[in-house]
């Protein structure tokens, strides 16, 4: 990459796989839990993350000399909430039909424990260009592994994608459907979120033995 | 920089001033686009109407698909033919009833006020259709919809969406396959206004039994079924007054 230097690159690429904020720090798990039944949902909410991740991060970021540290927590949520709402008007003057599927989630984004755990262990010590490429680093990281999760979720649970018939159609029994197959009602509850999550974890553990913890 | 970040007088005029700033954008901001987002939501009220008394673009299978909003007031004031508002006893007509807020005419109703229920009549093809706007409970939030019966109570179409259910589960009484086994269906059972259950285990998920006054539960949604069939209920008890002097009699 020679538009961006090794480590600036680092930032935005270690999130991704390493450094991933919900396999490896395991935060954001709830609205990971939450909203990924459906495919389309996962990427929606992945797509709202980047957005205010990457301006969240700038704005506290060229704030960060002037912030009082009493009340700095009180300030980085006045900084999401503020975005979140622009986006959600925005969206609703706008792209009203995209607003409606977002509606459940812009409270998730408020409360999605990444954005703050960015704004106050990176933003808040660096400039606005790194600060930029950490907070979409890191909303990318967490956004595959929605994506992922959501996948798997919504295949095995739905026996579709993006709401396309994939596997056949279960009521009338055709495609996979004919030879006896059928939907994991247990995939689309929160729970299996956290066991596909779980597998991702151990998969990506097993591939890289750094990163298991010493006991 | 000289500023001492630390200062309490410092704090406090931070937090003002960022409180002035951040309140102005939004107030703004909500302002500006304060038409466009009111005439999105009547534009979509239109849509769900139409979308009740068959009036959309749906292909053969697949999913919803309104009249998209550039024609959409065309077609609701060619179709929709009357909008009757019913108070008590009194039946009005008014060409606004469609932006009548029901979840204040329920709340306006507990303190004893008379409540207007309104009631969309739509001409298709020479056919009537009556439909019935009604609000709800689901499992998280609200759920409404629209019901378009004919004079021999059968269900033509409907309308369903909601306001945060869970998405693949209770979400899904938006889909078109969930609403489509509604129509045909009979809203009378003998002559009880019975509305139309969302049953588990009916035995019947292409709904072929018209008369049964059921059709298929969602899976995994089980609160917002019920919710649903209490809406469903609920709002013919209030309708049915108006109801009965359509009704053919048989």
């Amino acid at each position: 990459m020679a538009l961006l230097s090794k480590k600036d690159a680092n930032l935005i690429l270690d999130p991704l796989a390493d450094n991933n904020p919900i396999t490896i720090q395991v935060l954001g798990i709830c609205s990971a839990l939450a909203i990924t039944a459906e495919l389309k949902a996962s990427i929606v909410m992945a797509i709202s993350v980047v957005f205010v991740l990457g301006v969240g991060n700038v704005v506290i970021s060229l704030m960060r000399n002037i912030i009082p540290s009493k009340i700095r927590i009180i300030v980085q949520l006045v900084v999401v909430a503020t975005l979140v709402i622009i986006v959600d008007q925005v969206l609703k003057a706008f792209a009203y039909e995209l607003s409606k599927t977002l509606a459940v989630f812009v409270g998730l984004i408020i409360t999605n424990c990444i954005i703050m755990g960015r704004f106050e262990a990176f933003a808040l010590g660096n400039g606005p260009w790194k600060s930029f490429l950490d907070g979409i680093g890191n909303a990318l990281g967490y956004g595959v592994i929605l994506i992922i999760v959501g996948f798997f979720r919504e295949l095995f649970g739905s026996g579709t994608l993006m709401g396309f018939k994939v596997l056949g159609d279960p009521v009338e029994k055709t495609g996979l459907y004919a030879t006896g197959y059928e939907n994991n009602g247990f995939m689309i509850i929160p729970p299996a979120a956290l066991i596909v999550v779980g597998i991702i974890i151990w998969v990506q553990r097993s591939k890289n033995r750094a990163l298991i913890e010493e006991n | 920089m000289a500023i001492n970040t630390d200062k309490n007088s410092y704090t406090v005029a931070f937090a003002a001033l960022m409180v002035v700033v951040v309140g102005s954008i939004l107030a703004y901001l909500a302002a500006s686009l304060k038409d466009k987002i009111s005439e999105n939501e009547r534009f979509e009220k239109q849509q769900n109407i139409l979308y009740a008394m068959g009036v959309h673009e749906n292909e053969d299978e697949g999913s919803v698909n309104f009249i998209p909003t550039d024609r959409v007031e065309g077609e609701f004031s060619k179709y929709i033919t009357e909008q009757l508002v019913i108070e008590g006893d009194k039946i009005t007509q008014d060409d606004e009833a469609y932006l009548i807020d029901l979840q204040k005419q329920e709340t306006l109703s507990k303190t004893g006020a008379p409540r207007k229920l309104p009631v969309f009549i739509g001409d298709k093809d020479g056919k009537k259709y009556y439909i019935l706007p009604m609000r709800g409970k689901g499992l998280w939030d609200a759920i409404w919809g629209f019901v378009a019966l004919d004079e021999s109570m059968t269900v033509q179409g409907v309308y369903f969406d909601h306001k945060g259910e869970t998405p693949g589960l209770g979400a899904n009484i938006k889909q078109r396959y969930f609403m489509d086994d509604f129509i045909g269906e009979s809203i009378l059972k003998g002559s009880q206004y019975a509305g139309i259950k969302v049953a588990k285990g009916n035995n019947d998920p292409v709904n072929n039994i018209k008369d049964d006054n059921e059709v298929d539960a969602l899976a995994g949604a089980t609160i917002t079924g019920d919710g649903l069939s209490a809406m469903i209920r609920k709002s013919l008890q209030l309708y049915r007054p108006y109801l009965e002097t359509i009704k053919t009699k048989s």
